[in-house]
C-alpha cells in the first residue's frame, strides 16, 4: 500500500473538501475527523516499519518532472517517521485547540482549517522526500499556507510578522534553490534522488559551497542565533494553533534537513564547519534563555525558549555522536509537544483574559487549578525535568556532545539552569501570588481544552519513563547517517552514564 | 552581370501562418472602411479569432510535418523550430488578449478629440468605437511573428516597425485617464523611434563590416574580415540598444512603466506577453546566429545589463503604487531573468540547447500569467475607471475572495514559489545557466527574486490581511471573454506548474536543432 502517498492525498482531499462544506461547525468537525484518519493511517503505517529492515522504507518512486531529473520519491526511515508521527499527532490536538480561534477575525472559518490540511500534507511530504528537489518543492510551498494563517489570524502586528516570516524562509530557500541547481550538475547523475546523490560531491570546496547554500536555508528555518529574529515576531503574531505548528514541526524541517542533507551530502564540509555550528548553537542555547528570561510577552518567551532548544537540537545534531545524534532527534519530537503544549495553553489563557502579557496576570493556579497544572507539566518539561521525555533527549544531547567537545557541552548546561529560572519565573508571575482583579472569573479549562491538553501530558510522561519504542526508531537511522558521514563514537576515557532510561 | 534578376522563390507553405494573420489585417482595412459602423465589430472579431486560431493551426501543422534545415524566402526568414515555438506562444497569447480586447469599454470613443471636451462627449453619446483596433492589433501581431523569424536585419527592422506602430497607436487609445494614455503613446512613439533607429544605424555599419545584412553572413565574416572592428563592434552595441530597448532591459527600462500604466490594460497585456516573447526570439537571434563568434565580446556587457536589469527592476518596483507600474517593473525583472538565459551558452549543442528550451519554457509561463494578471486589474474598478492604486486593492481578498485568490496566485507564480508554472521557468533558466558557468548570475537572480518576492507579497498583504476601505472598488461581473482568459490563464499556470513536463518537452524538440543559419 502506498502510504505515504495515501496519507498526503487524504490530508488534501480533506483540505479541498472542507473548503466544499457550507456550514462552519460542520466543516471543524470534517476537519477532526480528517485529520484524526491521518493520524490513524500513520500509526498504522509506524507499526509496520522495521527497525533494522531497509534504510528507506515504504518508498514510493515515480518519474515527475524527466526533463530535469526529479521524480516524485517519498520513503521514511527511523528519522523522518517520528517526525511524521509528531505531525500527524499534533494536528488533530492543534484542530480541537483552535476551534474558536479563526471566529475572532470574523474571517473564513473554513479557509483556516483547510489550509492546516493543507500543511499537514506538505508537513508530511517534506519529511518523507527522498528526492532532493521534491523536498525543495515542499519546503517552499508550505511557507504559503503558513503565511495565510499567520496573516490573515493573527493578531495585530500579523501582517508585519507574515511578511518577515515569509521573506526570510524565501531568502534561505532561495540559496537552497542554488546549491541544489548546483548539486545536480556537479554530480552529473541526472537524477535528484537523494540515495544516488550521497557520496557523488568528493571536493571538499565545493561540498564547502554547497553546504552552505543548504545550511543557511536549514539554519533560518530552525531557527539559529542569528538567524532567528524572525520566530519571535512570527510564532507571536500567529494564532495558538499555527504557532504549534510553526515552532513544534515546521521549524524541525530546518534541523531535519541539517541531519538529513548536511551531513550525508556533505561530510567532510560539515566536519569542516562543524566547530562554527557548535558555536552558533551554543550562543543560542544561551542567548535564548537570557533574552527569554526578560520577556514580557509570554507567546515571545515561548518562542525564545524554542531558540535555545533548538540550539541543543543543532549541537546534537552536529556532534556527530550516536547519542547526541539520537538524542538531538528525540528532542525535536519532544520539544514539540512540550512547546506544543505551552503554546496551547498560552493560547487558552489569552482567549480567556484577551492578553499576552505576563504582568497581566496573577493567582491564576486558585481559580483555574487544572491550567494552571497542566501548564507548570508543560513548562517543566521544556526546563528538562527528570521523569519528562524532554530530559531524555537533553541528557543524551549532552553526554553525546561531551564526547566530543566538552567545553561547549559544559556551557550548554548553563542552558539547562537558564531555563528553570525562565520557566519558574513565569510561572511564579503568572500562577502564583495573590489574585489579580481581572483574572479573578478566569474559567478553568473546559472538556474540550482537557481532551487537547491530556493526550500531549500523557505523551510527555509516557516518553519521560519509557523513550524506548522512539529510540529503537531513530537510533538505527542516526547510525546510518554517521556511518555516511563516516565518523565513529569516541571511546570515552571513563564511562559514561547509561543514556536512555 | 548579364541583366537578368532571378526571380526569388518564396516558400509560402512555410510562411503560411504570417500571411494569414497580414492577410486577416488588411481585410479589416477593408472592412473598417467598406463595412457599416454597426457592423464592423461584429466581423472583425470572427475574422480576427479565427485568423488567429487558423495561424495556429498551420504553425503547428508545420512543426508536425517536419521543421526545414534551411531559411525560407532567399534566406530572409527562418522558420525553424525555436521560431515555430514562438508562433505559436505568440498566436496563442494573441489570441487571449482579443478577448480581453473584445470588451469594447476599454478603448475610446474618438481618439483625437482633446480629452474633457465636448467632442469626445459627443463621440461618448453617439457611441462611437474605434473598431480600428482589430486590424491594428493583427499587424502588430503580425509583426510579432516575423521579428523572430527574421533571418537578415532589414527583415528584422521592417518586422520590428511593423510590430511597434499599430502599438504607438493603440497605447493612445484608453477610453479612462486620456491624458497619461496620450502620454504614453507619445513616449513610446518617440523612445521607440530613437531605438529603431539605432537598431537601423547599427544594421548600416554592420553591413559595412560584412557586406551583408543576413545574419549568417555576418557571422561567416566575423571570422574572415579583419581591419574593420571598430563598425563591427559600434555597429554590434547599436543593434544591442535596439533590441534591449524592445524588451525594456536596464538602462532601456524606461518608458516601461510609464506604457504600460497609460494603455489600455488589454493592450498593456498583450505588450508585455507578446512583445517580450517576440523581442526575446529576436534577440536570441542575432545575438546567437549574427553575432555567435563575438560571444566573448558581447557576454560580458550582457552580463552586466542582465545583473543592472534584474537589480533594477525589483528594487524599483518595490517604491511602486500603482498596480499596472509595478506589473511593468516586475515585467523589467522578468526581462533581466530572462537575459540569464541569453547568456548561458556553453560550448555544446546539448548546452545551448538546454539553455534554449529553458528560456522558451519561461516565456510560455511568464506571458500567461502576465495576461491573467493584467485580466484581472481590468475587474477592479470604481468610479473613475480601473482602480489602479495599491491602496486601493486593500481587503479585496474579502469582497471578492475568489478574484483575489486568483491574482495571489498569479503574484506567487511572478514570485516563482515552487508548484506555480514562474518557478519552473526560473528554475529551468537558473539550470542551464549554471550548468554553463553563470553561477554568480544566478546567485544575483535568486536575490533578486527574494527582493521582488516583498512586492509580490505586499499585494498579497493588502488584498488579503488589510481591512477593506469603505468607498472601495468594486469587482464587475467578468465578461465572459475575460472570463475565459483568466481562467485559461490560472489553468496554465497550475499545470506547468505541476505538470510542466510535456511543455518542457515540446520546448526542448523545438530548441534541439537551435537556429538554423
Amino acid at each position: 500500500m502506498p502510504w505515504l502517498s495515501t496519507l498526503m492525498g487524504v490530508s488534501v482531499l480533506g483540505a479541498l473538501g472542507v473548503t466544499l462544506v457550507r456550514n462552519d461547525k460542520l466543516a471543524k468537525q470534517f476537519t477532526l475527523v480528517v485529520s484524526l484518519i491521518v493520524l490513524a493511517l500513520t500509526v498504522a503505517m509506524a507499526v509496520q516499519f522495521s527497525p533494522n529492515g531497509d534504510k528507506f522504507q515504504f518508498a514510493e518512486t515515480y518519474d515527475w518532472i524527466p526533463a530535469f531529473g526529479v521524480h516524485y520519491g517519498v520513503a521514511v526511515d527511523g528519522i523522518a517517521l517520528v517526525l511524521i508521527l509528531l505531525s500527524a499527532i499534533l494536528v488533530p490536538i492543534v484542530v480541537l485547540a483552535s476551534w474558536h480561534d479563526a471566529e475572532a477575525g470574523k474571517r473564513s472559518v473554513r479557509t483556516y482549517f483547510s489550509l492546516l490540511l493543507v500543511l499537514e500534507a506538505m508537513m508530511i511530504g517534506v519529511f518523507a522526500a527522498t528526492d532532493v528537489f521534491l523536498f525543495y518543492v515542499f519546503f517552499e510551498a508550505m511557507l504559503i499556507p503558513m503565511y495565510f494563517m499567520i496573516g490573515s489570524y493573527g493578531g495585530a502586528q500579523r501582517s508585519y510578522a507574515a511578511v518577515k516570516f515569509l521573506l526570510y524562509s524565501l531568502f534561505g530557500g532561495l540559496l537552497m534553490l542554488v546549491a541544489v541547481i548546483a548539486l545536480y550538475s556537479i554530480a552529473g547523475k541526472g537524477t535528484f534522488m537523494f540515495p544516488d546523490l550521497v557520496g557523488t560531491i568528493q571536493d571538499v570546496t565545493t561540498q564547502k559551497w554547497l553546504f552552505l547554500g543548504f545550511f543557511i536555508a536549514f539554519a533560518i528555518k530552525a531557527p539559529l542565533w542569528p538567524f532567528h529574529t524572525w520566530l519571535p515576531d512570527a510564532a507571536a503574531q500567529a494564532p495558538a494553533g499555527a504557532a504549534v505548528l510553526l515552532v513544534g514541526v515546521l521549524d524541525k524541517v530546518g534541523t531535519y534537513g541539517m541531519l538529513r542533507f548536511c551531513l550525508e551530502l556533505f561530510p567532510d564540509a560539515a566536519k569542516f564547519f562543524t566547530p562554527l555550528v557548535i558555536t552558533l548553537s551554543v550562543i543560542g542555547i544561551v542567548y535564548g534563555a537570557i533574552v527569554a528570561i526578560g520577556q514580557t510577552d509570554m507567546k515571545r518567551l515561548i518562542a525564545y525558549t524554542s531558540v535555545s532548544h533548538f540550539g541543543f537540537i543543532a549541537m546534537g545534531v552536529f556532534a556527530m555522536t550516536t547519542s547526541a545524534g539520537a538524542g538531538a532527534t528525540l528532542y525535536m519530537v519532544n520539544h514539540g509537544f512540550s512547546t506544543g503544549a505551552l503554546f496551547l495553553i498560552a493560547g487558552f489563557l489569552i482567549y480567556r483574559r484577551g492578553s499576552q502579557f505576563i504582568a497581566d496576570y496573577g493567582g491564576v493556579q486558585k481559580v483555574a487549578p487544572v491550567l494552571a497544572g497542566t501548564f507548570l507539566v508543560a513548562g517543566l518539561s521544556s526546563l528538562s525535568l527528570p521523569g519528562l521525555s524532554t530530559f531524555v533527549s537533553e541528557f543524551m544531547v549532552l553526554t553525546g556532545t561531551y564526547q566530543r567537545y566538552v567545553v561547549p557541552a559544559v556551557i550548554a548546561t548553563v542552558g539547562v539552569i537558564l531555563a528553570a529560572i525562565y520557566i519558574l519565573w513565569m510561572y511564579q508571575r503568572m500562577m502564583n501570588g495573590p489574585t489579580a482583579e481581572s483574572v479573578k472569573s478566569l474559567p478553568d479549562l473546559n472538556a474540550r481544552e482537557k481532551w487537547v491538553v491530556a493526550p500531549l501530558v500523557a505523551l510527555l510522561l509516557v516518553f519521560g519513563f519509557y523513550p524506548k519504542p522512539l529510540l529503537d526508531v531513530i537510533n538505527p537511522a542516526v547510525k546510518d547517517t554517521l556511518s555516511s558521514v563516516s565518523v565513529t563514537d569516541p571511546q570515552p576515557a571513563v564511562p559514561v552514564a547509561q543514556e536512555g532510561q | 552581370m548579364n541583366g537578368t534578376i532571378e526571380a526569388p522563390t518564396i516558400e509560402y507553405a512555410l510562411l503560411a501562418p504570417l500571411l494569414v494573420v497580414f492577410g486577416a489585417a488588411i481585410v479589416g482595412v477593408l472592412v473598417e472602411a467598406f463595412a457599416p459602423r454597426y457592423l464592423r465589430s461584429a466581423i472583425h472579431l470572427p475574422l480576427t479569432l479565427l485568423s488567429l486560431a487558423g495561424a495556429f493551426a498551420l504553425a503547428v501543422w508545420q512543426a508536425l510535418k517536419g521543421v526545414p534545415t534551411k531559411p525560407a524566402a532567399m534566406g530572409a526568414v527562418a522558420v525553424d523550430g525555436p521560431a515555430l515555438f514562438i508562433w505559436g506562444t505568440i498566436l496563442i497569447l494573441a489570441f487571449v488578449s482579443v478577448l480581453l480586447i473584445k470588451d469594447e469599454e476599454h478603448f475610446v470613443g474618438s481618439a483625437a478629440a482633446v480629452p474633457g471636451s465636448a467632442e469626445e462627449e459627443q463621440a461618448l453619446i453617439e457611441r462611437a468605437a474605434h473598431t480600428e483596433v482589430y486590424p491594428l492589433l493583427m499587424f502588430a501581431v503580425g509583426g510579432m511573428l516575423l521579428f523572430p523569424a527574421a533571418n537578415d536585419l532589414l527583415v528584422a527592422f521592417v518586422a520590428l516597425e511593423v510590430m511597434s506602430l499599430p502599438l504607438y497607436l493603440l497605447c493612445g487609445l484608453a477610453r479612462r485617464r486620456r491624458l497619461l494614455s496620450q502620454e504614453a503613446a507619445v513616449k513610446y512613439f518617440l523612445l521607440g523611434a530613437f531605438s529603431s533607429a539605432f537598431f537601423l544605424y547599427g544594421t548600416a555599419l554592420l553591413y559595412g563590416f560584412a557586406g551583408s545584412v543576413e545574419l549568417a553572413r555576418i557571422n561567416l565574416a566575423l571570422g574572415t574580415v579583419g581591419g574593420q572592428d571598430t563598425l563591427l563592434y559600434i555597429g554590434a552595441a547599436l543593434l544591442g540598444v535596439g533590441l534591449l530597448f524592445k524588451i525594456g532591459a536596464a538602462p532601456f527600462q524606461a518608458w516601461k512603466p510609464d506604457v504600460y500604466q497609460g494603455s489600455p490594460t488589454p493592450v498593456t497585456a498583450l505588450m508585455a506577453s507578446g512583445t517580450l516573447v517576440a523581442a526575446f526570439g529576436a534577440l536570441l537571434r542575432v545575438f546567437w546566429v549574427g553575432l555567435g563568434g563575438l560571444d566573448w565580446d558581447w557576454r560580458p556587457v550582457l552580463y552586466g545589463v542582465a545583473i543592472l536589469t534584474m537589480v533594477v527592476g525589483a528594487i524599483l518596483a518595490i517604491t511602486q503604487t500603482d498596480i499596472k507600474r509595478m506589473l511593468a517593473y516586475s515585467s523589467v525583472a522578468h526581462g533581466g531573468f530572462l537575459l540569464i538565459g541569453v547568456i548561458a551558452t556553453g560550448h555544446t549543442q546539448a548546452e545551448n540547447t538546454s539553455a534554449l528550451s529553458g528560456l522558451l519554457f519561461y516565456l510560455v509561463a511568464y506571458g500567461f500569467t502576465t495576461v491573467g494578471a493584467f485580466a484581472v486589474v481590468t475587474m477592479v474598478r470604481d468610479a473613475g475607471g480601473e482602480a489602479w492604486h495599491l491602496s486601493r486593492w486593500a481587503g479585496l481578498g474579502k469582497r471578492s475572495p475568489l478574484l483575489a485568490g486568483v491574482f495571489a496566485f498569479f503574484l506567487l507564480a511572478f514570485a516563482g514559489i515552487p508548484l506555480t508554472s514562474g518557478f519552473f521557468g526560473k528554475y529551468a533558466i537558473f539550470q542551464a545557466a549554471v550548468d554553463n558557468g553563470a553561477t554568480p548570475l544566478v546567485i544575483i537572480g535568486v536575490v533578486a527574486s527574494a527582493v521582488a518576492a516583498f512586492f509580490y507579497v505586499r499585494v498579497i498583504v493588502l488584498m488579503f490581511f488589510s481591512d477593506p476601505a469603505a468607498d472601495g472598488p468594486s469587482v464587475v461581473l467578468p465578461s465572459r471573454g475575460t472570463a475565459a482568459v483568466v481562467g485559461v490563464a490560472a489553468l496554465a499556470t497550475v499545470v506547468l506548474g505541476v505538470y510542466p513536463q510535456p511543455v518542457l518537452d515540446l520546448a526542448h524538440t523545438a530548441a534541439q536543432s537551435l537556429f538554423v543559419r
